[in-house]
């Protein structure tokens, strides 16, 4: 996902003269390439977020388009503050990109995983956020955002992440990774992959299970979200992000005022028990956070029975 | 328009008064009739809380009318008690402390890539000086030779709660910005003249940001305002504010 982003952004900005990248001495490795293209539009600001949030704010209210990049939690919770009144208030055109979404940095412990990052900036005024689920839609996300005019946020994981569907058409709407009516996974990020393999294993069982990537959390194209979900019987939210705030509360609102709406239930990472003190790689702390295909097949064959 | 609204913080704001006179007068090349040129100067408050007399220079420069003064934190107005980017001639909004100066490094940085000539004046308060984001900018603005660049710091030596020597000292202050690289100027903020010679002096020859520690009183001219942390809050009665304007000549 790094390396499509920076290839995509590359590709933008030489095509907008007006786009910047601003990292906190973080991106060893993959932002070089456009600092070696763009050394007039590349600044590592140092290890100082606030500072490089408010800079940001700054080129963006001198007409530029301003990208910042750190990890998760850093250009986000870390200038918080910047990004709401520097940032969102005054509608500076600057985009927020965090790597390590989730548990993406598994071992290297709590303070790297970002856990709270797309509900708490999906609150802020006016900004938009993407949570891609592979790198087809990471490419799309950056070319949109390139010309949103927008504050947005950009939430990615690492590399290596394989391609999960077909081509994206309209990153705003839903994109359906896997025909399925019966039962309909809605998936914000590349734990979409494992609802792809938990549908697979229910397809086994007998289930028509479908599986759907919401990259776009804000706005939420919610007709086309009801759309998708409409006739299943059971609506599945999966996110590496923990359950308040995210994916789960937006489907919930965006549900909640209507008169007939399908049977819902949330997976994320539980607000206590995302609070690991142990290491382990993403695969094993996803899976004792109670996200294993197995635990996602366990959950709506339960939710099934009780209907 | 502090005694009308019965808001607060007129001291901070007699504090810059001279200030805002000199770089409003002498200083910014800004035209009120073409507030958003690109070749401008920004001036950035980043001591959101004195927006009285930011408002009141502004409107004396001809960005808006006096009388819209009056309509100062009434309901529906434009006019916050903290500094809004909604009035014209106002480049930012603040008013939480610590985020005017990465602004206004952002803006120098812009200026500079595209040779406009632009240079960027950054007004502090000393008890904002507490807040780190501050020395994350004061470390970063000569490091990358910003020249355009000027920071001012309204020493009024008070702040919310108390002196700045007891909340949290700022001494040896002029040696700590030399230490990180700054063009340091130590004045009188009440000297117009002073005042005018350091800041005609941006960008500085030496090609590193300027630093203009402007020694002040807070509440400068009103007798029974100067050197009193009250007018951080109070807003004056009728009497009060008769004897202000009798004692300012207004």
């Amino acid at each position: 996902m790094r390396t499509t982003f920076i290839e995509s952004l590359s590709q933008a900005a030489s095509e907008n003269p007006d786009i910047w990248l601003l990292c906190g001495d973080l991106g060893y490795s993959v932002l070089e390439p456009f600092a070696a293209k763009f050394p007039d539009r590349y600044l590592n600001v140092g290890v100082a977020e606030q500072n490089m949030a408010g800079i940001a704010a700054g080129i963006a209210l001198s007409g530029k388009t301003v990208f910042i990049y750190s990890i998760g939690n850093f250009p986000t919770l870390r200038c918080l503050e910047q990004l709401r009144n520097d940032v969102c208030y005054h509608g500076a055109d600057v985009k927020v990109v965090a790597v390590g979404a989730g548990y993406a940095y598994g071992s290297q412990g709590y303070t790297h995983h970002a856990l709270e990052d797309a509900g708490i900036m999906s609150m802020l005024p006016g900004i938009e956020v993407f949570v891609p689920c592979d790198p087809m839609e990471v490419r799309a996300a950056t070319r949109l955002i390139a010309t949103s005019g927008k504050p947005s946020y950009l939430r990615l994981s690492r590399q290596g992440e394989p391609n999960l569907g077909a081509a994206v058409t309209d990153l705003r709407k839903p994109r359906v990774l896997r025909d399925g009516r019966e039962v309909v996974i809605l998936a914000s990020g590349p734990i979409a992959s494992r609802a792809l393999e938990a549908a697979g294993e229910l397809s086994g069982r007998g289930r028509d299970v479908g599986v759907v990537s919401v990259s776009c959390l804000k706005p939420l194209d919610e007709a086309a979200i009801r759309d998708a979900v409409r006739g299943a019987s059971l609506v599945v939210t999966l996110e590496e992000h923990i359950l308040r705030g995210g994916l789960f509360s937006l489907m919930a609102g965006a549900f909640a005022g209507d008169a007939v709406r399908p049977p819902m239930t949330g997976m994320g990472i539980p607000e206590q028990g995302g609070k690991t003190s142990h290491a382990g790689s993403r695969e094993a702390l996803l899976d004792a956070a109670g996200l294993s295909p197995s635990a996602i097949v366990a959950r709506i064959e339960h939710a099934l029975a009780k209907r | 328009m502090v005694h009308a609204a019965k808001a607060s913080h007129i001291g901070g704001c007699l504090s810059m008064a001279d200030i805002l006179a000199v770089l409003y007068t002498r200083i910014l090349r800004i035209d009120p009739a073409d507030p958003q040129a690109s070749s401008r100067d920004r001036f950035v408050l980043s001591k959101g809380h004195a927006t009285a007399i930011m408002y009141a220079t502004l409107a004396e420069c001809g960005f808006f009318s006096l009388a819209e003064l009056d309509t100062y934190c009434r309901d529906g107005s434009n006019f916050t008690g903290h500094v809004s980017h909604a009035v014209p001639g106002v480049e930012v909004s603040t008013g939480s402390l610590g985020h005017g100066l990465p602004i206004a490094i952002g803006m120098a940085l812009a200026a500079r890539h595209d040779g406009a000539g632009s240079r960027v004046f950054c007004l502090l308060s000393d008890g904002e000086c507490d807040e780190g984001s501050n020395w994350e900018g004061i470390l970063f603005a000569p490091h990358h030779k910003l020249s355009n660049l000027c920071v001012i710091v309204d020493f009024n030596k008070i702040q919310s709660f108390g002196s700045v020597a007891e909340v949290l000292n700022l001494d040896p202050f002029a040696e700590k910005w030399k230490a990180f690289g700054w063009q340091v100027e130590e004045i009188d903020g009440h000297d117009l003249a002073a005042l005018e010679r350091v800041l005609s002096a941006v960008p500085a020859a030496s090609g590193r940001p300027t630093v203009v520690i402007a020694h002040t009183v807070k509440g400068k001219g009103v007798s029974f305002m100067e050197n009193k942390l009250e007018w951080h809050y109070r807003s004056p009665s009728d009497e009060l504010l008769a004897q202000a304007l009798a004692e300012v000549g207004a």
